[in-house]
């Protein structure tokens, strides 16, 4: 009994900040539309300002201390506004998915200014004057601090509550989520109203990284730690629901409190099991809504025909598939290493093409299946001391399996939705990777993953890793311009009347999850032997967002497209690492800009200006 | 015309590729109640949004007030007095009567008539008696009347009123036009997008017909009601 009180207790306690910054990111998303992935970056930035401010103003006494944890997050809530006014103002139009890699884009960005400016190592708030001692409650000593957590978390909920409902403000963000445009067309200024909105979410959002001091170290993990948590809180609740992120805060903060207690190793594994439950049974959460009418329409950006190449790109092609065969011979080991990582990403690319393009499923967690098909390899040369051949058929067929029971729960959402719902389901993969230290390894990951004695000189595993990764990319783009690729597209663009007609589109699409998952498992085994190891980052959040940056940058539109973007990128990020110790910040920026500059993709950009110019010729 | 309070000059606008507005042009003058006719899909309410800067302009000149407002932000032009009601009728489903009037409200202006909720109220019985009613769980003929309400809190001087008669009883219908000619009495312009050509001759006593991204037609309404070559040639069906 006093076990059930006191984790229920704490399990409170950490709903308050999930809350805070939950609500922030909920209330952003319900006008702007776009999922801030910086979020967690506000919430962090809110604990370091805290921590820098009380020590100048000498945070000992009570009013030093609140003064701090307010400043700090009045002034996150201006670097909000200056975030929306710098970069996502000019990217509202854009696919949704663009945006989110755009501010994925300022998390590494906020990362490494964090890292400059703080340094390293992590920092330790002053407890809360007033708040130090304990409570006995049933004979346990009970933090006075938690207690106020608790308070604050229903006290916030009030306020918000008042302040949407007892306000001009509030009427106005609540009439431009349902109808932005209309609200402009009333007269309303949208872009101080977006500003508006932008900075009192990001207020929230360092309030709840400033409240966090008392309670447990700053460090420079709390970001994106935060944000994937607070993805699952909103997605539980539903989106756009504030009541629905209290509720799905406090869930989670006592399946955390429970979990960390009953099941230690998979506290994280748990969060997301609540959420595939919850999803189940409402897929738009507890408290929230299909997304319907002007809301859901202003996200209608139609994707463009894709059509087979022309004779220019499979000319182009052909070129470079020769450069590909003949060139490495003359190579260098170092160019060989670096063409064999080029032609594996460019697989990776694809499959995740396969489900965004033809598929229309925007996927943020596609490096589970990557990751799980390495781990897949890893795992059988470890274990099973199987050979390369044995561990390449088990990768595909991990991911692939990994890819069938994802998939299920994924192709019922849609949009956003899905985004998050990948994204945590990668996560799931990587916190099992992580945690799991005895099958894994933890964070050390598996070591010895070598390829097989004939195929261990580089130039070999070149070839070897062009015939497959070749392999799978040609079957990829048969399966688009086959019946199967048409029945996907169609149920993408006009999904009722694909249902009409007779597809089961949600049968159609996770069929395509799967097969993308497989290839992606593929890149990923082939990886395992090349590097001859597998980690935890290899499923990791950055891991996916590279391969929604090769496919971006290339264009969806394009089946050639995510192969250049493969070849664009492949590398840039090793590079960057070589020049600068800050290349976050740079890798960050340059995302942020090519979203700026190229909503389309690279080579979509280059497809809409040909377009242009016979459109003028016509 | 002198001093028009909006004119039009050889408008053209697109969308993507496809080019809707083809060179409009009009003016209208203070106080006139004008309506805006032709077949489906003949541009008439994209003439409307590109007006109010939903829909960017591509070339061609439009003056509100002897002021340029081609290319400014739909709520720049709100703000200077035109008001917008949406053939869609566009209402906050969630939110209340009052509420949605409350999105509408902006400050009075000297030149243009003044409106409470208690004044629209007397103007739309209905909406007074479900003032904490969403919009959401309203008939279409009180979503109809709410929109107008929730334009006119902004105290136009010239609304833009896109097919209100569309989907409405004709009781409805009759309520509307009286409630239109009222806002004429009061000094507001008007510009009207109708189908039914009944409910266009209640209201306006000139009309322009519009066919293929052009007007075809500039005059008086009883001419267009009496030539029966210019309805066979731009309305018919
Ligand atoms: N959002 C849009 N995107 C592309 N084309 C559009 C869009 N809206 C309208 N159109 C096209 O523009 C043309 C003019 O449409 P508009 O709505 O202005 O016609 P309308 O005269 O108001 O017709 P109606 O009497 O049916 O309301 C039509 O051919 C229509 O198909
Ligand atoms: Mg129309």
């Amino acid at each position: 009994m006093e076990f059930l009180v006191i984790q229920s207790l704490n399990g409170l306690a950490s709903a308050s900040s999930l809350f805070l910054v939950a609500s922030g990111l909920s209330i952003i998303f319900g006008v702007t539309r776009i999922v801030n992935f910086a979020h967690g970056s506000f919430y962090m930035l809110g604990a370091y300002i805290a921590v820098t401010i009380i020590a100048a103003i000498g945070g000992q006494d009570a009013l030093g201390f609140w003064t701090g944890i307010l400043l700090a997050a009045l002034i996150v809530a201006l670097i909000g506004a200056l975030v929306e006014v710098v970069i996502l103002r000019r990217i509202y139009a854009a696919p949704e998915l663009f945006q989110l890699l755009a501010t994925f884009g300022v998390v590494l960005m906020i990362q490494d200014i964090t890292l400059a400016i703080w340094g390293p190592e992590d920092k330790l708030g002053p407890r809360a004057p007033g708040f130090r001692s304990f409570v006995m409650i049933m004979g346990s000593r009970f933090p006075s601090y938690e207690l106020f957590l608790i308070v604050v978390g229903p006290v916030v909920l009030l306020a918000l509550w008042l302040l949407f409902n007892r306000t001009r403000w509030g009427t106005l963000v609540r009439a431009a989520t349902l109808d932005r445009e209309m609200v402009g067309a009333l007269g309303v200024n949208q872009r101080l109203l977006f500003t508006s909105v932008f900075m009192f979410g990001s207020f929230l959002a360092g309030l709840g990284g400033a409240l966090q001091l008392p309670r447990e170290a700053v460090t420079l993990h709390m970001d994106l730690a935060m944000i994937t948590e607070v993805f699952v809180v909103v997605v539980v609740g539903g989106l756009g629901s504030i009541t629905g992120a209290y509720l799905a805060a406090v869930l989670i903060g006592l399946v955390h409190a429970f979990g960390i207690v009953l099941f230690p190793k998979s506290t994280l594994v748990l969060a997301f099991l609540v959420m595939a439950i919850v999803l189940v049974v409402k897929p738009y959460g507890l408290l929230g809504r299909k997304p319907s009418g002007h809301a859901a329409r202003g996200q209608a950006i139609p994707e463009p025909l894709l059509s087979p190449a022309d004779r220019p790109t499979k000319l182009l092609g052909a070129a470079v598939l020769a450069v590909l065969i003949l060139l490495p011979p003359f190579l260098g080991d170092y160019g060989v290493t670096f063409m064999t990582e080029l032609v594996i990403f460019a697989l990776f690319a694809a499959s995740l093409h396969f489900v965004m393009g033809p598929g229309g499923m925007h996927s943020f967690g596609h490096a589970a299946y990557f990751g799980l098909g390495a781990y897949g390899a890893a795992l059988a040369v470890q274990w099973l001391a199987a050979p390369m051949a044995v561990g390449l058929l088990i990768s595909p067929l991990a991911a692939g399996l990994a890819g069938l029971l994802f998939g299920w729960f994924c192709v019922r959402l849609s949009g956003v939705y899905l985004a998050m719902l990948t994204l945590a389901f990668a996560q799931i993969a990587w916190a099992t990777a992580f945690q799991w230290v005895e099958i894994t390894g933890g964070d050390n990951g598996i070591l010895g993953v070598w390829p097989s004695e004939w195929a261990k000189p580089k130039l070999v595993y070149f070839y070897l890793a062009l015939a497959l990764a070749g392999a799978g990319i040609m079957a990829l783009r048969h399966l688009i311009f086959s019946p199967f690729g048409f029945a996907l597209r169609a149920s993408r663009d006009a999904l009722l009347r694909a249902e009409a007609t007779g597809l089961n589109v949600q049968q159609l699409q996770w069929a395509g999850f799967t097969i993308a998952a497989v290839l992606a498992g593929l890149a990923g085994g082939l990886f395992a032997f090349f590097k001859g190891s597998v980690f935890p980052t290899y499923l990791s959040i950055p891991k996916s967002v590279d391969a929604l940056l090769m496919v971006l940058l290339g264009g969806v539109q394009t089946v050639s497209g995510p192969i250049a973007g493969a070849f664009v990128f492949a590398g840039l990020e090793e590079q960057l690492v070589r020049i600068t110790a800050y290349w976050r910040f740079v890798l960050g920026l340059i995302i942020v800009l090519l979203v700026m500059l190229f909503p389309k993709g690279l080579a979509g950009s280059v497809l809409a200006w040909r377009e242009r110019q016979s459109g003028d010729r016509s | 015309m002198t001093n028009p309070l909006l004119s039009v000059r050889d408008l053209h606008a697109y969308y993507g590729r496809a080019h809707i507005l083809q060179g409009v042009s009009f003016a209208m003058a203070p106080g006139e109640v004008v309506a805006l006719v032709g077949r489906n899909g003949a541009g008439k309410s994209t003439t409307m949004k590109t007006i109010m800067g939903l829909v960017p302009v591509s070339s061609g000149d439009v003056a509100f007030n002897g002021q340029p407002i081609a290319g400014r932000e739909p709520f720049e032009i709100a703000r200077r007095g035109l008001g917008y009601v949406p053939e869609e009728r566009r209402i906050f489903s969630e939110l209340t009567v009052l509420e949605n009037l409350a999105v509408g409200e902006r400050p009075p202006r000297p030149d243009a008539p003044r409106w409470t909720p208690e004044q629209l109220f007397v103007l739309f019985p209905n909406l007074g008696r479900m003032r904490e009613r969403p919009g959401g769980q309203m008939s279409g003929g009180e979503q109809q009347m709410l929109t107008i309400a929730r334009t006119l809190m902004g105290n136009p001087k010239l609304v833009l009123l896109d097919e209100p008669s569309e989907g409405l009883a004709p009781v409805i219908i009759e309520e509307m036009a009286k409630a239109i000619l009222k806002l004429k009495t009061e000094g507001l312009s008007v510009l009207i997008c109708e189908q039914n050509l009944h409910f266009a001759r209640l209201v306006a006593s000139r009309a322009l017909v519009m066919e293929k991204g052009v007007i075809r037609f500039d005059g008086a309404m009883e001419t267009l009601m009496t030539d029966h070559s210019i309805r066979e040639r731009y309305l018919a069906v």
